[in-house]
């Protein structure tokens, strides 16, 4: 038996040597890598003069920016704007997460429950705006919560005329959630489905409640589903920029918005650079304690792809 | 008498595996992901100038974007970057799954970061250091500097069925393969591919969808006259809106529709 022969027959079936994997790894580090990297240099540096791009100076102050305002006298003092833009980020992300999983953790036990066929319906139904472009969903959600929509015209029938949903920070959570419940949805469901009914049952026999069995058996046993419901969710959600660009009305409400106008409008790519650099860190923290929470509460490491 | 208090006092037959009201929320949840889709298709046979104003059934608009230069130059550049994308990221991910395969674990670390992290890092934060690196070294906005990202974020989504795919094979072929003589070639030809065909075709559509429906990283990486639909729309959303963009995005809707059934009809069928 030849070496290379005893190797195939040890290894895992399809591989091939190692430098196949080359090709991807050079071109993801031009294609992902060098960004990263250009974008912590450039947090470093002087924003340019005129026009686009940095003056090759180190500077930190776009990170003492973040806190700090220069007032044009000299003078210097707190400045809790882009704490605020953090905090909402935060907890737009949060309360999305919470009514998603909300939502989500009865239509996936639903669905889990139905027979065969009407199962696979209702899963292509969930699946489906997957496939459908966030920007147009979005823009659905908007012409639904407009002033002129079915929902304003509803508020002013009933005398609320005044009341105004778009361009609220209201307008946005209901943009997030909508947009990613079926991120939601979706993993709760795989982990349902595999939940033995029989447990259930079990526990009625020995005399649970309904919301009895619900806690202390389904809840515990969809919790994997649960847990990476909440990356899927939160993770894009701390980084999204349509919702809040498109119904909150407001330009400097999330993180992303902010991104977005110091690379475009106010033109101040450091600063643009250092959110982006935090938003980076925030992010890899939250993989890193849902990774932790994944591995307490069910063993299993928590992987993202 | 201490038994009465624990006695049933109805007794009706319940299905055990529904949950009081969960019925009614699973409905309500999809009566939520439907409305706003259904209500821009409607509003899309709008013939008023306002899109939020209905006048009367019309198919004015679709002949508006049917006969809309602008709409048919943003459609072809998206085309054209989601085919270059598809192609160069499916391969792309063919060989790292293959070849990460054998290699050791910290040797992979690195290079899974790389592929993971479309899926964790925003996506405005890829977009915007692309925009930085690509302006450093001069490589002009537009189609290319398009295509490079989009293929280099589409990467994770075309690997994830294939990785899948491979997890699942079964190693009597290549042990049969191996006896026979067959080089790593001939079974990478032969066996491997063949085998991970459907897989292939999978992660090729998820890279068509994720990059024809881009918007962040193209809304910064389009040159002038390289406006891609998704951008081009944004654009029609942020000025007047007229029910063009309802026809437009009641089209789109429809393609996905398609797409959606035809590879859930190839995947009954292969069953």
């Amino acid at each position: 038996m030849s070496k290379k022969h005893v190797k195939q027959l040890e290894g895992r079936p399809g591989q091939t040597s190692p430098l196949l994997a080359l090709p991807t790894v050079i071109f993801l580090t031009i294609g992902i890598g060098i960004p990263i990297l250009v974008t912590i240099i450039y947090s470093f540096l002087d924003r340019a003069e005129i026009g686009m791009g940095v003056k090759w100076h180190f500077n930190p102050t776009s990170y003492k920016s973040l806190f700090i305002i220069e007032n044009l006298d000299g003078t210097t003092g707190f400045d809790s704007r882009w704490i605020k833009v953090l905090w909402n980020s935060f907890l737009y992300s949060g309360i999305t997460t919470i009514v998603t999983a909300i939502f989500s953790i009865p239509i996936a036990m639903w669905i889990a429950t139905r027979d065969e066929n009407k199962r696979n319906i209702l899963l292509a139904a969930v699946t489906l705006p997957f496939w459908i472009s966030i920007l147009i969903r979005t823009y659905g959600i908007r012409q639904i919560i407009d002033d002129n929509g079915p929902i304003g015209t509803i508020m002013h029938k009933l005398g609320y005329a005044h009341y105004h949903i778009i361009y609220t920070p209201t307008a946005t959570l209901i943009g997030l959630v909508y947009v990613f419940l079926p991120f939601m949805i979706l993993p709760i469901y795989s982990s349902a489905e595999r939940f033995d009914f029989r447990m259930a049952e079990a526990a009625y026999d020995l005399g649970a409640r309904r919301w009895t069995v619900l806690r202390r058996i389904v809840l515990p046993s969809i919790r994997p589903g649960i847990i990476a419901g909440i990356a899927l969710v939160f993770i894009p959600a701390l980084g999204s920029f349509l919702q809040s660009d498109m119904l909150g009305g407001g330009k400097t409400n999330m993180i992303a918005n902010v991104i977005a106008l110091n690379f475009g409008q106010a033109r101040n790519w450091p600063f643009g650079c250092a959110l982006s650099v935090l938003l980076i860190a925030l992010t890899l923290g939250f993989v890193k304690l849902i990774q932790w929470i994944g591995k307490k509460s069910t063993g299993e490491k928590v992987s993202f792809i | 008498m201490t038994t009465s208090h624990t006695a049933p006092k109805r007794r009706r037959l319940v299905n055990l595996r529904n949950f009081p009201s969960f019925t009614a929320v699973s409905w309500g949840v999809l009566f939520f992901l439907y409305i706003p889709l259904a209500y821009v298709l409607f509003y899309s046979f709008n013939s008023s100038r306002i899109a939020t104003i209905w006048q009367s059934f019309s198919l004015h608009w679709y002949s508006v974007t049917f006969h809309d230069p602008d709409i048919q130059r943003a459609l072809s550049n998206s085309i054209k970057i989601a085919i270059g994308a598809t192609i160069f990221s499916t391969f792309f991910a063919v060989i790292a799954a293959l070849g990460l395969l054998r290699m050791k674990r910290a040797g992979s670390a690195f290079a899974w970061a790389l592929i993971g992290a479309p899926l964790l890092i925003a996506e405005i934060v890829l977009a915007v250091g692309t925009l930085a690196f690509f302006r450093a070294v001069n490589i002009p906005l537009g189609l290319v500097a398009m295509t490079i990202a989009h293929t280099a974020f589409c990467i994770p989504f075309a690997l994830i069925p294939i990785r899948a795919r491979l997890g699942q094979l079964d190693n009597a072929p290549f042990e049969a393969a191996a006896d026979l003589g067959a080089n790593e070639v001939q079974i990478l030809r032969r066996i491997t591919l063949p085998l991970l065909a459907p897989a292939i075709i999978s992660g090729a559509l998820l890279a068509f969808a994720i990059s024809i429906d881009d918007f962040i990283t193209s809304f910064f990486l389009s040159g002038p006259g390289s406006t891609t639909l998704p951008v081009f729309i944004f654009g029609m959303i942020r000025s007047t809106v007229t029910p063009e963009v309802d026809a437009i995005s009641s089209l789109l809707l429809l393609f996905s529709g398609v797409v959606l059934i035809s590879s859930y009809v190839l995947n009954r069928r292969r069953r």
